[in-house]
């Protein structure tokens, strides 16, 4: 620890630097949305229980097929920030008191159970006002913290299907598709991010604090907002297209030499279509009358995929992608994990990063956000052990006595 | 009633195209005022469909509407000596702006962000593109299913006997664009420590990379593994079990993830006993005790039988039949919603999440999705439509910037505005 205090001071100023956050969130949607105040220098309090701790740490995968607290790597993905991490036992009346204590030095109290549990505990917004006038306390769950449906419990896994972005992915002749894992849990924390910033920067200014009722399902809705739009006023409701597209072709994933290799290519302009059948060896195409105009092409769309297949198919898809790109035609390789893990665009953002894990050894898939600041960089770190900082937080942060904490070992605050 | 908004006193310069339209519509939700920059008659995102009516009109784009509500909106040819000295008017008294160029293009038009910097020191700008404004993809084309290709969500989506499968609704820049959003309000309150402002480089290649979450990197990470697209089917990392989150009932689909662990137990048991009460045979699922029961139990052989069982009963009832029950058990059970579903849907109903938005010009409302955030002390969410064609020139020139009638003319006539 002293280290890295040592450390922090000789460092540029971190944004969040004065900032205290209270996290009793878990899973997805609230760590990630608390994530981007701990990259940037906030003091993160992350309060879990040792009954139950975060869900996030019983999921798998897990390194060594080790099922243990640990092991999990959806934790690890979930905070690669620095967070300090205590253990505390709420129905313990210490325990809550503890809570209290540190709101007093809070600014951010953020909270992911289901509507009515803070309350259970005195910790409710009004409870917290009390204690500390301009408190930002931030609520997420799946359906937010009133209507009929509040209490209903969610995932992301299932939140994604009833937000409507299945609609969109499949093919014509087939059910909807699935998209990969809790999607949801990654659309959700990009509105909940901001908002919390935004309402420190809103308390900055004015002295006032908040509550931020922040319904997951509510914000994953407005990527697809136009959809909704034209089935409000047309009717109309979404295809499934495949790869195609309404105003491009080929547009699509082409196999490529290899084993389920695959580039993604997409022609929407006449230079694209020009310099595409230029460099596929087919100057005749754009004068072909079922693939010259953007329109034959969508008329003869079969076949034209066909056609880029056979030329795809003959090389590798960086080969074909290089040789797109080069001549101005959008196209990209279909990464798959191990060309994710090798692409040199995200190799130049260090996007993934090697850190140590105590448990796990190293592990590669630590990241910073998805945008790079000019004048400060993000701090990316292992996750905290289960109740690491439980002895820190008491006496540093707190100022209990040693004996205040033993005391409070031995009554099973945190356990 | 409350009309205080968290970011009122901030303004935003929006020269993006659809690939970054979310960014400024999101910070104006939060109340900033945000002046979307098109070129003189009209942005070519105008020109995206769906059409309300159908009928195609750069005053009619339901995808303008969606994402520049709230905004007001100019028009400007930045690329003219008399718009370039514009702009930088504007830039003078902008906190933020907001573009989606190819990355060097604003250099090249002499208003990078070195020129703006120096113009007001104060300046956050944002640019957000498919790849980022360094790396050796600075200079690549990124449609959005290049975007998702490269990000690795293409590659593990849809189904195992098709090729990889990207959204019909293209929607990768939407993560560049609310990283970016995220990025300004970070280096927002940086500059309260440091009076300055910064470059905020958004990708959307690495903010989709990030959705590609464990399942899929980190299988890499630990096993050199590649982890392939499975269709309905997902794949339990780990054991390798393959159950379906979304199934098919009797007028659409349902999702439900089999959960395991004492904290479900009890919905389980209610689902099993709902199952049972309807006469199905669910005899292994009744034997199951559900508070040890746990994932290394799980073959793909019982996993199989459970799913016959499921789907049997899925089929044999309606989504609305379903959710009703599943809500009143505690089953994390949810119907799969197309927009129609979503407008129907009662509790967003009940929470008021749709607004109506006046559109005099057509001479009618249209539902919006309103709030994504309901704070105590402010509003967020919809004031206005999205703006005409050049609706605020005289607002912003005449007004702010003081621009005569007659000088309004010759720049309209030089085609600037």
């Amino acid at each position: 620890m002293k280290n890295e205090e040592s450390k922090s001071q000789t460092m540029d100023k971190r944004t969040f630097e004065k900032i205290k956050v209270l996290d009793f969130t878990w899973a997805g949607v609230g760590p990630f949305s608390v994530n981007f105040l701990a990259y940037f220098g906030a003091t993160v309090i992350k309060i879990e229980n040792m009954s139950r701790p975060d869900v996030t740490r019983t999921n798998p995968p897990f390194k060594d097929g080790i099922p243990d607290l640990g092991h999990s790597l959806y934790f690890s993905y979930s905070h690669p920030v620095k967070k300090y991490d205590i253990t505390l036992n709420l129905n313990h009346p210490k325990g809550v008191d503890l809570v209290k204590k540190l709101v007093l030095q809070a600014d951010v109290f953020a909270e992911s159970f289901l509507p009515g549990t803070m309350e259970k505990w005195g910790l409710g917004y009004e409870d917290l006002r009390r204690i500390k006038p301009n408190i930002i306390m931030f609520r997420t769950c799946s359906h937010g913290q009133t209507g009929s449906m509040a209490k209903h419990p969610g995932l992301g896994f299932t939140l994604t299907s009833l937000a409507g972005f299945n609609t969109v992915m499949g093919w014509p002749d087939r059910p909807p598709s699935e998209l990969l894992g809790a999607y949801t849990d990654l659309v959700a924390p990009l509105f909940g991010g901001l908002c919390i910033i935004a309402a420190l920067d809103y308390r900055r200014r004015t002295g006032k604090g908040q509550c931020l009722d922040f319904s997951q399902h509510e914000a994953a809705i407005q990527f697809l907002a136009p959809l909704v739009l034209d089935c409000a006023v047309n009717g109309r409701e979404p295809n499934r297209g495949g790869n195609h597209c309404t105003h491009a072709a080929p547009h699509g994933g082409y196999r490529c030499q290899g084993d389920d290799r695959w580039c993604a290519i997409s022609v929407f302009t006449d230079d694209e279509w020009r310099a595409f059948c230029k460099v596929t060896g087919h100057p005749e195409w754009t004068n072909d009358r079922r693939f010259g105009t953007l329109l034959s092409r969508k008329r003869n769309e079969e076949e034209l995929d066909r056609l880029v297949e056979e030329w795809t198919r003959e090389r590798s898809p960086e080969e074909v992608a290089n040789l797109l790109q080069a001549v101005g035609v959008p196209a990209g390789v279909v990464s798959n994990a191990k060309d994710q893990r090798e692409d040199p665009q995200l190799k130049h953002y260090r996007f993934f990063r090697e850190l140590d894990h105590p448990s796990m050894g190293k592990l590669g898939f630590y990241h910073p956000p998805g945008f790079k600041l000019s004048g400060v960089a993000p701090e990316v770190s292992a996750p905290p052990v289960l109740g690491q900082d439980n002895e820190y937080v008491c006496t540093q942060i707190l100022g209990l006595s040693d004996e205040e904490f033993v005391e409070l070992i031995q009554d099973g605050v945190f356990s | 009633m409350n009309h205080e908004t968290m970011l009122a006193c901030y303004r935003a310069l929006d020269l993006t195209d659809e690939k970054g339209f979310l960014c400024g519509k999101v910070l104006a939700d939060l109340g900033a005022d945000v002046i979307k920059i098109e070129r003189p008659g009209g942005d070519p995102a105008r020109s995206v469909g769906p059409f309300y009516h159908d009928i195609p009109d750069p005053e009619r784009s339901l995808n303008w509407f969606a994402f520049n509500a709230n905004k007001r909106g100019i028009t400007l040819d930045i690329e003219k000596a008399d718009g370039k000295h514009m702009f930088s008017k504007l830039v003078e008294t902008a906190d933020f702006l907001i573009e989606s160029f190819s990355p060097g293009h604003m250099d090249e038009l002499g208003i990078g962000y070195a020129v703006l910097s120096r113009i007001n020191p104060k300046l956050i700008m944002i640019s957000i593109t498919p790849f980022g404004q360094e790396g050796p993809y600075r200079d690549w084309k990124g449609s959005d299913i290049v975007v998702w290709a490269l990000s690795g969500m293409m590659y593990v989506s849809g189904e195992p006997d098709r090729p990889p499968l990207s959204p019909s609704f293209p929607h990768s820049y939407f993560f560049g664009a609310m990283q970016g959003a995220v990025g300004a309000m970070v280096a927002l309150c940086h500059r309260h420590m440091t009076g300055c402002g910064q470059h905020v480089d958004a990708s959307a290649q690495m903010s989709l990379a990030w959705v590609t979450q464990p399942e899929f990197q980190g299988i890499w990470d630990i096993e050199k593994k590649i982890v392939k697209r499975s269709g309905r089917l997902r794949v339990r990392p780990g054991t390798g079990v393959r159950m379906p989150i979304v199934w098919q009932c009797k007028d659409g689909d349902v999702s439900l993830i089999l959960s395991l662990g004492s904290g479900v137990a009890a919905a389980n048991r209610a689902l099993v006993e709902w199952v049972k009460g309807e006469g199905d045979n669910c005899d292994i699922l009744d034997q199951i005790d559900w508070w040890t029961f746990s994932w290394e139990d799980v073959t793909q052989e019982l996993a199989d039988q459970i799913i016959e069982i499921f789907s049997r009963f899925f089929l044999s009832h309606t989504q609305a039949e379903l959710f009703e029950g599943a809500v009143k058990r505690g089953i994390q059970l949810s119907p799969s919603l197309s927009p129609k579903g979503l407008l129907e849907f009662a509790q967003l109903t009940e929470r008021g999440y749709w607004v109506e938005v006046e559109h005099p010009e057509l001479g009618t409302t249209i539902t919006y999705p309103g709030a994504f955030v309901r704070p105590t002390e402010t509003v967020c969410g919809i004031r206005r439509r999205a703006p005409l064609v050049g609706e605020h020139n005289e607002e912003i020139y005449k007004q702010e910037l003081g621009f005569s009638a007659e000088e309004m003319l010759m720049l309209k006539q030089a085609k600037v505005i």
